[in-house]
């Protein structure tokens, strides 16, 4: 298959299958955990659930108190990966033109040095949390091929689209085609994988806020 | 036929001064990005070069490039190579016609056997013989006839190059690239709707001047030519860099001159010389002028989406499709869960709660 196929494979029928797994498997899990709820709580409610859903919800994108220190590496490098990969995704001119010719939303974007720095940092730091995961025997011991494969989907299309942007290793047509379909594989397991945090961690803090705060307890 | 004279004879009684001719070599050097220090060997190698034979197939095609090399600039490297080569067959240049014609093809391809080159223009139908013919003879026989005794066969624009509009969704004649049919002969091509003037003579004059064709990419196109991509060179990359993009062909980024990426500029994956050499006579090029690159010297360019579309955003969109799948994993979701939740009332109607006297030791 020429690379001209790959791309128009990658941008057509492959992103079609990508869309439609994507939306199916992430509407079928969001369904599930609200439809399956949480145990009524008989007891009398010492606390309001609702406020204290919301400050988890909010509170948990700190760090713990104590645990900056104590894991350095996995907290700067979490943040940094994070909001990296939000900054590549939504403030990359291509990657606006994508969302404007899909939902017409359009909004201003970065230059596009800012966001190759910002890709470069992003990947530095996945690779930081992956040898912090590595180094340490309980969290390598806790880790299962999920995790690795969760990581690798998602390192993939910063790397494929930093090395297309840059006209590195492959011609530039064949690096898009491979970074379309990176992006379409990590669109496709979302749903299946730890990926699927990325929309359940709404769900999982506020019922856990919720939980808490009924019985009284403060995130 | 081809003449015996060397070219700078040829030159010489055409009216072109020894200065004349060495500034020719240093821009045909320029242009095919050979090195500077090559300009004297290639003026040396010019000297003693003969007329070579040139013949010209036109076969699914518009004329389009045949427009674009004989209406290049004056006064031109084209028009110096058009006047070098001997142009032995051609159908919109030549006067002859029918039978005639057909005589001055077979005769030079006798004269010349294995040292003319070819140079096609036009995708070749396989769908049916009849869908395009010359002088009574498919397009198909013509090439396999005339390729056979050829140095070398040049497929100029992106229909001989790549089957281009004619082997476009859903290819009604079976349109194929000259380069799917030809084996057995080295094959240079020289894609673009229509391509630029200098690539096409750029690549005789080197077969002229060097008696061989130039380096080639992976789709067999001269790298002089097509090495770089022309959002590379684009007059208006400083403002991809900066993130500046016009939304629209009259908005405000439109006036100020910003990147046309937005407007479905396929500047980044094509490979041309369009943003160096340019056009009419160096004076601008699409981008330039207002208009996304439509990308139309790479393959399947008129299936690649539409010209106005990013090339970021998918060749469908699949939001109706998507919309369905949501609404289908939410009925999926649905029935998991009630499905968890009938099990555990189940489960919670039949349990049997353990008592101290369960737990206690029967003796």
């Amino acid at each position: 298959m020429s690379s001209t196929a790959l791309l128009l494979w990658a941008k057509g029928p492959g992103f079609g299958i990508a869309a439609v797994l994507f939306a199916l498997g992430t509407a079928e899990r969001l369904m599930e955990i609200l439809w399956l709820g949480r145990k009524a709580d008989l007891a009398r409610p010492r606390g309001q659930a609702a406020p204290q859903a919301a400050r988890t919800l909010l509170a948990r994108f700190l760090p713990a108190p104590g645990m900056l220190a104590r894991a350095p590496v996995v907290h700067v490098g979490g943040y940094a990966f994070h909001l990296g990969l939000a900054v590549v995704v939504f403030l990359y001119a291509p990657h606006i033109a994508l969302v404007r010719g899909l939902f017409h939303l359009g909004w201003a974007g970065l230059p596009g040095g800012v966001v190759d720095g910002v890709t470069a940092l992003t990947l530095a730091a996945m690779l930081a949390v992956l040898a912090a995961r590595l180094a340490d025997p309980v969290k390598r011991l806790l880790s299962d091929a999920g995790d690795y494969f969760a990581w690798a989907v998602t390192f993939l299309p910063l790397l494929t689209g930093l090395l297309a942007v840059n006209r590195l290793l492959l011609p530039f047509q064949s690096m898009l085609a491979l970074h379309l379909l990176s992006v379409e594989l990590l669109l496709a397991t979302f749903p299946a994988t730890r990926l699927v945090h990325a929309v359940t961690f709404v769900l999982a803090r506020s019922y856990t806020g919720a939980i808490a705060g009924r019985k009284g307890a403060h995130s | 036929m081809a003449s015996t004279l060397p070219l700078t004879d040829i030159l010489r009684a055409w009216g072109v001064s020894r200065r004349g001719f060495l500034k020719f070599c240093t821009g045909l050097t320029a242009a095919m990005a050979l090195p500077p220090a090559l300009a004297p060997r290639l003026a040396e190698a010019l000297e003693r070069a003969r007329r070579p034979s040139v013949i010209w197939l036109s076969f699914q095609e518009c004329t389009g490039c045949t427009e674009s090399l004989t209406r290049a600039a004056s006064p031109s490297i084209e028009q110096l190579i058009l006047s070098v080569i001997s142009l032995d067959y051609h159908h919109t240049l030549q006067a002859a016609a029918g039978r005639a014609a057909e005589d001055d093809r077979r005769r030079a391809m006798r004269d010349n056997a294995g040292k003319y080159l070819l140079v096609v223009d036009g995708s070749v139908p396989l769908g049916n013989p009849g869908f395009s013919t010359i002088a009574g003879i498919a397009n198909r026989d013509m090439l396999a006839e005339t390729a056979a005794g050829a140095a070398a066969v040049i497929a100029v624009g992106s229909c001989a190059a790549f089957g281009g509009l004619p082997a476009a969704a859903p290819n009604p004649t079976g349109a194929v690239a000259v380069g799917d049919l030809v084996k057995d002969r080295p094959v240079v091509n020289i894609p673009g709707c229509p391509p630029i003037p200098v690539a096409i003579t750029g690549v005789l004059a080197h077969y002229l001047a060097f008696g061989r064709l130039p380096e080639l990419d992976a789709l067999g196109r001269p790298l002089a030519f097509y090495g770089e991509a022309i959002h590379d060179r684009c007059t208006r990359r400083a403002f991809y860099d900066k993130g500046l993009f016009a939304q629209g062909f009259d908005d405000e980024g439109a006036r100020q001159g910003w990147c046309l990426f937005g407007l479905g500029c396929k500047g980044p994956t094509t490979f041309n010389a369009c943003a160096t050499l340019k056009w009419n006579g160096g004076v601008s090029f699409p981008i330039q002028s207002g208009h996304p690159c439509l990308g139309c010297a790479q393959p399947s360019f008129w299936d690649a989406g539409s010209f106005y579309a990013p090339l970021s955003e998918p060749l469908d969109t699949p939001q109706r499709l998507a919309v369905a799948a949501a609404a289908g994993g939410a009925v999926l979701g649905a029935a998991a869960g009630a499905t968890a939740v009938a099990a555990r009332r189940r489960a919670a109607a039949a349990r049997q709660p353990v008592t101290l006297d369960d737990l206690e030791v029967k003796k």
